[in-house]
């Protein structure tokens, strides 16, 4: 029998070890976040002649969890810019909320110029670079696309670290890998820019979503994608992923109980 | 394990006793961690003549195996008018984490438009140069992580060529190759801008060897030679390529060249 009363009712240390406080403790040093916890998969986007492609899939996973499956992630901010957020889903939402604050200011002034895709980059750019500085990063890989103020095709990303660079095709996260390769392959340089019309990269960002849902265990056949031209901003955000063919599976061999 | 179940009080401590706070550590220090760098390769380089100054920076940006993106530029105007830098007479090539760099290049760009603003004449490269230091200092405990390379013309009229470590040591060179390459790239620059190892032909043998005498070099062979160091680079650094982007700094302005390189 323990004498010791605020013992009683609490796991004996003999047996499970001594209790860990550390889960108790409210008041300490101020904790960043030092792992992305509910998290969106790739992003892919591709320039075209008069516009840009933009594709996320809807789905927020936890861990390995399929977790929220109706999460847009791509944002529109104004006629002729979308942002597409890949990584940590909170802190995508922490973002929207200051683009929502950014898109009243900017209404509310004067200026008859609307924020361009290269102005909100440029801005995206330097608050993910502050919160690195500051060791409190916002856990997003961005894709900014849009126009810029010639109403040219603007393409560009922003990371975690304050990294920005742009190019005619971009992919974030595992879209890095598997899908950049085939977009480059039609977009090798800018001047091919010029000869991709819309219709064309949508099919090529459409086929690019597909081989991400084959290959990448985070991702899921709903996805929103926006093309963005003079004419403004499309966006669908309930896409279902189309004419999949997994004939390949048949061929894979080598994994789990399999021999032959 | 007997201890446990034996119902009998454990030996050591104070038995089935509630401890006030935990005697060892709770399992153990479980933190990710967030780094705040990284590297994005590619190579600069610069090399100054008797009139003009010569940079040159690879236009591949990588993050570990991947390409971000086949055009990033790492070689910015600095100073002059406007957005697009017009008139401007000095370089800065920035090579190492890019996020850092475009900081640093911005903040420069700002101090050398101001100096003009507030003393009405443009700054001067040694000025720059000092200045540039003591930006990359004021970071000394939380430093810019690049390898920096001013390159501009002098007072005399002759090229200057100032190349930096991340936290502000300076120094004037006749020629400087920084970042991931620069280790394939320096000794051959050693060798064929400041003769190094190179000996008078016909001179004699052992100690009668004569010296060759490094003198500054035409514009020309500069524009080869670096053209020569890039592309080796290629082929031997994975972070090296997609094009060779040069700035060539004379008392008229500045001369932009690219140059596509093996994109593999």
């Amino acid at each position: 029998m323990n004498h010791l009363p605020q013992a009683w009712g609490r796991p004996r240390d003999d047996v499970y070890g001594a209790y860990d406080h550390s889960h108790f403790q409210t008041a300490g040093p101020i904790q960043h976040t030092q792992s992305p916890i509910v998290t969106g998969t790739s992003v892919i986007a591709a320039k075209f002649k008069d516009g840009v492609v933009i594709a996320a899939d809807n789905l927020a996973s936890y861990g390995s969890l399929a977790r929220f499956t109706d999460v847009k992630r791509l944002r529109k901010f104004n006629d002729q810019v979308v942002v597409g957020f890949g990584g940590d889903v909170s802190d995508m939402q922490y973002l929207d909320r200051l683009l929502n604050s950014l898109d009243v200011r900017e209404n509310y002034s004067s200026s008859d110029t609307p924020m361009n895709a290269k102005n909100l980059h440029t801005y995206l750019a330097k608050v993910m670079y502050k919160r690195r500085s500051d060791f409190n990063p916002l856990w997003n890989h961005l894709l900014i696309a849009g126009l810029d103020a010639d109403e040219k095709p603007f393409l560009a990303s922003a990371d975690l670290l304050g990294t920005t660079f742009t190019s005619p095709t971009l992919a974030t996260g595992f879209g890095a890998h598997l899908a950049q390769p085939i977009l480059r392959r039609s977009l090798p340089d800018e001047s091919s820019v010029q000869n991709v019309t819309k219709e064309e990269a949508v099919e090529l960002v459409k086929e690019c979503m597909k081989v991400l849902f084959y290959r990448d265990a985070r991702s899921m056949d709903k996805y929103s994608i926006a093309v963005i031209s003079k004419g403004g901003v499309e966006l669908r955000e309930d896409e279902k992923l189309e004419n999949q063919s997994w004939a390949f599976a048949e061929r894979i061999r080598g994994y789990g109980t399999q021999t032959v | 394990m007997s201890a446990i179940f034996s119902g009998a009080p454990p030996q050591d401590g104070l038995g089935y006793s509630f401890k006030q706070s935990p005697t060892a550590v709770p399992s153990g220090e479980r933190q990710h961690g967030f780094y705040p760098y990284t590297d994005n390769g590619g190579s600069t380089l610069g090399i100054s003549g008797a009139d003009f100054t010569i940079m040159a920076g690879d236009t591949r940006s990588t993050h570990g195996y991947n390409i971000n993106t086949r055009y990033a530029p790492k070689l910015f105007k600095i100073g002059g008018e406007g957005p697009d830098n017009k008139g401007a007479r000095i370089v800065l090539s920035v090579v190492g984490f890019a996020a850092d760099g475009d900081a640093l290049q911005e903040k420069m760009d700002t101090i050398v438009k101001m100096y003009k603003y507030q003393h009405g004449k443009p700054i001067t490269v040694s000025a720059c140069a000092q200045r540039l230091s003591h930006v990359l200092y004021n970071k000394r405990f939380f430093p810019y992580y690049v390898h920096a390379i001013l390159g501009g013309i002098d007072e005399d009229g002759k090229g200057a060529l100032y190349s930096y470590d991340p936290v502000g040591s300076y120094e004037r060179e006749q020629c400087r190759a920084a970042g991931a390459a620069a280790s394939l790239i320096m000794p051959f620059l050693d060798n064929q801008v400041n003769f190094k190892n190179q000996y008078m032909p016909g001179s004699g043998t052992g100690h009668d060897l004569k010296v060759r005498q490094a003198q500054p070099l035409p514009r020309n062979t500069v524009e080869d030679l670096v053209r020569d160091a890039f592309t080796s680079a290629v082929e031997r650094h994975i972070e090296v390529g997609d094009g060779l982007q040069m700035m060539i700094i004379t008392k008229d302005g500045i001369e932009e060249t690219y140059t596509p390189l093996k994109r593999d």
